[in-house]
């Protein structure tokens, strides 16, 4: 369910981007990238029970999504940057589950494809952005900053996943660190995890912008009780 | 193909002007015969200056509607009552930034360029469909634009799939599937509020009664006050006439509303047999040609939106350029591994 609640969340955030992306390009692949999270949360959420009711009847409390996805679009740099750390996590995992043999193995082995795609664009835009412009630097050097501190929290133990994310941890830093050099970014020397967002999220504990965004999610779905769409 | 005459008159005009005189009349007959003959005017062909210009204006204001339009429907993306659905509107929003691209990209075989045409669409020179400067006010609305604005567009768009020029006859086979989908998609949508509580019921109600006389002007002014169809009709860029789409989509609409148990807002309404079509009410035109200049409920929005996007973008596409030029310089050796140093196009568009 968090792995769902992850791929739900991050979906909606993206889908917010619709119609306002800087190139036409870059809303088709966002939206893309949206619909593949979606279609992953809907396979993991209907594996845990109905995924309707999981993401519109739960209040902000019995969410189990990292905090890192909820985070607010912010500008484009903001975005791609939450995009490199999530993909880059939910891709070193996904291959992982892919190759072994429990129940989210089908679901990964599909998924991992999606994922390296998802890695891969945000990759690219790290390296453009970071080094284009000194505007374009500055500004994926202050988003890669801000989302550091939410990092650490995706290597924390997961229940019922059969592995142990801390093991991808080493992977992470390798990879992002490469990227980020080459993009002539700084890794930041700041901790990734604090009293606070240390598995927050994963129990259930959130920053203030989700539950606002929830609010929106489900209004529709919870002013009809009932009702099929 | 357009003819070899054609092919081979449009290499013509250098010669000639090298004489001093650029007389095009051979050129034009070979055009005429071309279009007479039903054969697709390619991008390197002679053309009319005029015909060149006509397309210009139709596939870019085509084009701008398709990003516009993404405006209403992805208004409610965020707010889409089930998973299912929500997917389904994204996936539209998406083909719709799709279908802009194909657009723009068979406007610049005619020798414009995408930024000028949105600049155009920017500074307000060239418009868009009316149909989205109205409000999606309810998510019934994604359903009644699916069914009725979809539909309209279709209606209006298989036959540009015989289109007289090619490359805008290709991208409308390729949109024309698409849309025919979404189209299902909002009747599908519709069918299942009406058949569901009595809240939802009234809810699709409210948006047909809304959507259906803006729908209807999609088709543009009637035949006698539409300035550009004869001659776009003679050239073999529009095959039928605004009034005639129009009865044949008010014809193709009232069995469909039956079915899905919503009456539309029109007490006119009723089956002619002696014309066997619909006879339907008058248009407020006055309405029409209101938000066509500029005063519908959501023209300042919509725009304002795009060309927020657009300002507020700037920085990522110069950041994309700058990238692009240090990586060209950077390694001039990598001509054969060209995968990073193309345009930022690359990174989303192949998937699409």
């Amino acid at each position: 369910m968090a792995l769902g609640d992850d791929a739900l969340v991050l979906s909606h955030r993206l889908g917010e981007w619709a119609g306002h992306a800087p190139v036409l390009e870059e809303e088709v692949a966002l939206a893309n990238i949206a619909l593949d999270l979606l279609g992953q949360a809907r396979v993991l959420l209907s594996m845990a029970g109905d995924e309707d009711e999981l993401a519109y009847l739960r209040e902000e409390r019995a969410f189990r999504n990292l905090q890192l996805v909820e985070q607010p679009n912010g500008d484009f740099a903001h975005t791609i940057a939450r995009q490199l750390f999530f993909s880059t996590y939910q891709h070193l995992l996904y291959a992982g589950l892919a190759s072994g043999d429990g129940p989210f193995a089908p679901l990964a082995g599909k998924a991992v494809k999606e994922t390296a795609y998802h890695r891969d664009h945000a990759e690219q835009w790290t390296l453009r952005l970071g080094d284009g412009t000194e505007e374009s630097h500055d500004r994926m050097q202050r988003a890669v900053d801000a989302l550091w501190r939410y990092t650490g929290e995706m290597f924390r133990p997961l229940e019922g996943l059969g592995t142990d994310p801390a093991g991808l941890e080493p992977a992470w830093l390798e990879q992002i660190g490469r990227t980020l050099e080459q993009a002539t970014l700084t890794v930041p020397a700041t901790p990734r995890t604090g009293a606070w967002t240390a598995g927050a999220g994963r129990q259930g504990l959130h920053t203030e912008p989700f539950g606002r965004m929830l609010a929106e999610m489900q209004h529709l779905h919870r002013s009809h009780p009932g009702a099929t769409w | 193909m357009a003819t070899a005459a054609a092919r081979d008159t449009a290499r013509g005009p250098v010669d000639d002007a090298l004489d001093g005189a650029t007389d095009t009349t051979e050129f034009e007959r070979a055009f005429d015969a071309a279009v007479a003959a039903d054969e697709r005017i390619e991008p390197r062909d002679w053309m009319p200056d005029a015909y060149r210009a006509t397309l210009v204006r139709q596939i870019a204001q085509h084009a701008h509607s398709e990003i516009i339009g993404m405006q209403p429907e992805a208004n409610w993306i965020t707010r889409a009552p089930s998973l299912r659905r929500k997917a389904i509107l994204m996936a539209k929003v998406q083909d719709e930034a799709g279908h802009g691209l194909y657009l723009y990209s068979a406007a610049e075989t005619l020798g414009t360029g995408r930024d000028e045409l949105l600049d155009k669409l920017h500074s307000g020179r060239q418009k868009y469909s009316s149909i989205f400067n109205y409000p999606t006010l309810t998510w019934a609305d994604v359903g009644a634009i699916g069914w009725l604005v979809d539909g309209a567009a279709i209606t209006n768009q298989v036959p540009l799939c015989r289109c007289s020029y090619g490359p805008y006859a290709r991208a409308m086979v390729r949109i024309c599937k698409e849309e025919s989908f979404h189209q299902r998609q909002g009747y599908e949508l519709l069918l299942a509020l009406s058949n569901g509580t009595p809240e939802q019921h009234a809810m699709a109600q409210d948006a047909v009664d809304r959507w259906w006389w803006p729908s209807l002007m999609m088709f543009g002014p009637p035949d006698d006050e539409s300035q550009h169809s004869a001659q776009s009709m003679a050239w073999k860029i529009k095959r039928h006439s605004n009034d005639e789409l129009r009865q044949r989509f008010v014809d193709i609409c009232v069995p469909q509303a039956e079915s899905l148990g919503l009456t539309l807002p029109d007490p006119d309404l009723r089956w002619n047999e002696a014309r066997g079509h619909y006879d339907f009410g008058a248009i407020d035109w006055s309405e029409f040609w209101d938000v066509l200049k500029g005063n519908g409920p959501c023209n300042e929005q919509r725009l304002s939106q795009r060309r927020r996007a657009h300002e507020e973008g700037a920085w990522v596409r110069d950041a994309a350029a700058a990238y692009a030029a240090k990586h060209t310089r950077r390694t001039p050796a990598a001509a054969g591994t060209t995968v990073e140093t193309g345009t930022y196009s690359e990174t989303g568009a192949a998937r699409a």
